[in-house]
């Protein structure tokens, strides 16, 4: 990145200490894990709540049903599991129990995308969103930074319902520095205003594509950027005045593109107003590599994404 | 509103006759299944449960869960008996647009607590209402009602292994032991004996009984308990009816005209 090197933190402290100011105020709020009080960072969660820290072991299907269980016993259970298991091996689990039921369960995939780096395709979580776009009506929420995960947190916790969110390890700077509130639910959140073209990034993306932004800034390249931290339901108004008002749509994001964020906008996209788009994102496998050296493989750098943009308007005109 | 084992069987009888109208009159449903869990749900419905028909949601209630979710239309037949919805309704079973789906759905269908259909998946929930009974301090018993096939899914065990390990006092397992999975006998499938030793390893407490004999049911329900409890109901699928009794061709045969005659009449003198 040719951006100065910003602080970055791991999303997982903010996660933590939220779950644990909104459990001291609201007895209704638990956790349910699969052996993953550390990865999930809930020690301290554990030790000021023991009996509201229910761990089922590695058990990811029961995982699920027993928080679809609490739900119904009058609970708010977050679930807290690393992506890959959460969302692949409790996938019916998450469709019958949760979604189709109705149980008031929050999903939170720790980890996700490919941030667990060397441990390999088994331990990437790139699919996650592609299936729980698959569920009716189920909100997903990706939030960019620290503040938009704890504003996240606490608004999964005060709406009734389910709720899957990733809750990244992968260390990320700040991109709502002056925003308030960080998070707004249900909307797709400009960050930086442009004309020539839209970034529409999530996660792990969102400051690359800042940082994108302002290389293109540089050479005359008005370059929107959209933090999409809810996918589901989808800001249709934002997204139809970003194909309206600039000639093309990049997306970015750590996951597959089939099905994930740059599907969910080519549907609305092609359905609505086409506009030359590029999707970026993980479509296959990944070989051995760090999280970061695998995104850069990707192409999901600052660089590549502003490489893309030129690309799409020349292309464009 | 706790009823005798007399009053238990007349609920019996009467949820068999409805299910066989709702069976004949949809012309689809698990015939059975829904026979042989009969008795289980007429006991549990009839004599155990603390439910109230005009408040199915109040939080201290007892947590009722069908996982064998294709029996539906025996537990909408107890339903409508038991008042949480007209019996008249039982006449819309599986039309376009009807409140009683195939397989039970809690936000259209009161007394319903989750939507069941795949298999596996209301054991995890009972454990979890367990544990969440025992978090409220509200007194609260869950029981699962599951097929003997059902548990060849991994999910149960897991369940098995969790409430085992949180002795959990206050759930109830019951596994309606009729012998057959869909297509074939589970002994030629893949045979779960020694069930009971399955569940005891597992930390369990295991009645064997006759899943039939309401007496016998009613006490392994309400017998104090120090462990979470498994009832192994020994049942007969397609019970109540001779030419249904044991035939694996009755998972989901609907009755001819004849056969719906011979069945009521049957039935109706049980």
């Amino acid at each position: 990145m040719s951006a100065d090197k910003l602080e970055e933190f791991d999303n997982r402290i903010i996660f933590a200490k939220t779950l644990i100011d909104l459990a001291t105020q609201d007895p209704k709020i638990v956790v349910v894990c699969n052996d993953s009080v550390g990865s999930s960072n809930l020690g301290e969660f554990r030790d000021l709540f023991p009996d509201r820290l229910i761990d089922v072991g590695i058990a990811e299907q029961n995982m699920v049903g027993v928080a679809a269980g609490l739900a119904n016993a009058g609970f708010t259970p977050f679930v807290c599991a690393a992506a890959p298991f959460l969302t692949g091996r409790a996938l019916e689990q998450i469709k019958a129990d949760v979604v189709y039921t109705n149980t008031n369960v929050k999903l939170c995939g720790m980890s996700p995308g490919i941030s667990y780096g060397e441990l390999g395709p088994t331990h990437h979580s790139i699919e996650d969103i592609a299936w729980m776009r698959a569920l009716d009506s189920l909100p997903i929420v990706l939030p960019a930074d620290e503040a938009q995960t704890e504003g996240a947190v606490r608004w999964a916790a005060k709406i009734p319902g389910p709720v899957f969110m990733r809750i990244g390890r992968f260390k990320v700077p700040s991109v709502s520095q002056g925003q308030s509130p960080a998070f707004l639910p249900n909307k797709a959140m400009r960050i930086i205003d442009g004309s020539d073209l839209t970034i529409v990034a999530t996660g792990t993306l969102v400051s690359r594509a800042v940082a994108a932004s302002k290389l293109l800034k540089s050479e005359g390249i008005s370059a929107r950027v959209i933090n999409l931290s809810t996918v589901s339901p989808l800001d249709t108004a934002e997204i139809l005045a970003a194909a309206k008002e600039t000639k093309a749509i990049i997306t970015a994001e750590e996951s597959v593109t089939r099905g994930g964020v740059g599907g969910a906008i080519a549907e609305f996209i092609v359905q609505n107003h086409p506009v030359p788009m590029k999707l970026m994102g993980i479509d296959s496998f990944a070989p051995t590599g760090s999280a970061s050296y695998l995104l850069e493989h990707f192409g999901l750098t600052a660089d590549a994404i502003a490489a893309q943009a030129r690309e799409l308007l020349k292309n464009g005109r | 509103m706790t009823m005798s084992t007399r009053e238990i069987a007349d609920l019996a009888r009467e949820i068999r006759i409805q299910i066989l109208h709702t069976i004949k009159g949809a012309g689809m449903g698990h015939i059975g299944g829904d026979f042989s869990v009969t008795d289980i749900l007429a006991t549990l419905f009839g004599a155990v449960l603390n439910v109230d028909p005009k408040d199915p949601n109040k939080a201290d209630r007892d947590r009722i869960i069908l996982s064998k979710g294709h029996a539906a239309v025996a537990l909408y037949s107890t339903l409508a008996l038991r008042g949480f919805f007209p019996v008249e309704d039982l006449k819309t079973f599986a039309q376009p647009l009807s409140k009683l789906n195939g397989h039970p759905n809690r936000n259209k269908v009161a007394g319903v607590e989750s939507n069941t259909g795949p298999l596996g998946h209301g054991f995890p929930i009972a454990v979890g209402t367990a544990i969440g009974a025992q978090l409220a301090k509200n007194g609260s018993r869950s029981f699962v009602i599951m097929g003997d096939g059902e548990l060849q899914e991994g999910s149960n065990w897991e369940a098995a292994m969790f409430a085992g390990h949180r002795k959990l006092t206050n759930l109830i397992a019951v596994v309606d032991r009729n012998g057959f999975q869909q297509g074939s006998p589970i002994s030629k499938t893949n045979e779960l004996d020694p069930l009971d030793k399955k569940f005891e390893s597992f930390g369990w407490e295991v009645v064997v009984l006759d899943g039939h004999d309401h007496a016998a049911l009613l006490k392994a329900f309400t017998d104090p308990q120090t462990k979470p409890r498994v009832i192994i109901a020994q049942t007969t699928k397609g019970k109540g009816v001779d030419f249904m009794e044991g035939k694996a061709e009755w998972h989901h045969k609907v009755p001819s005209t004849e056969q719906y005659e011979a069945a009521l009449e049957q039935v109706g003198k049980q």
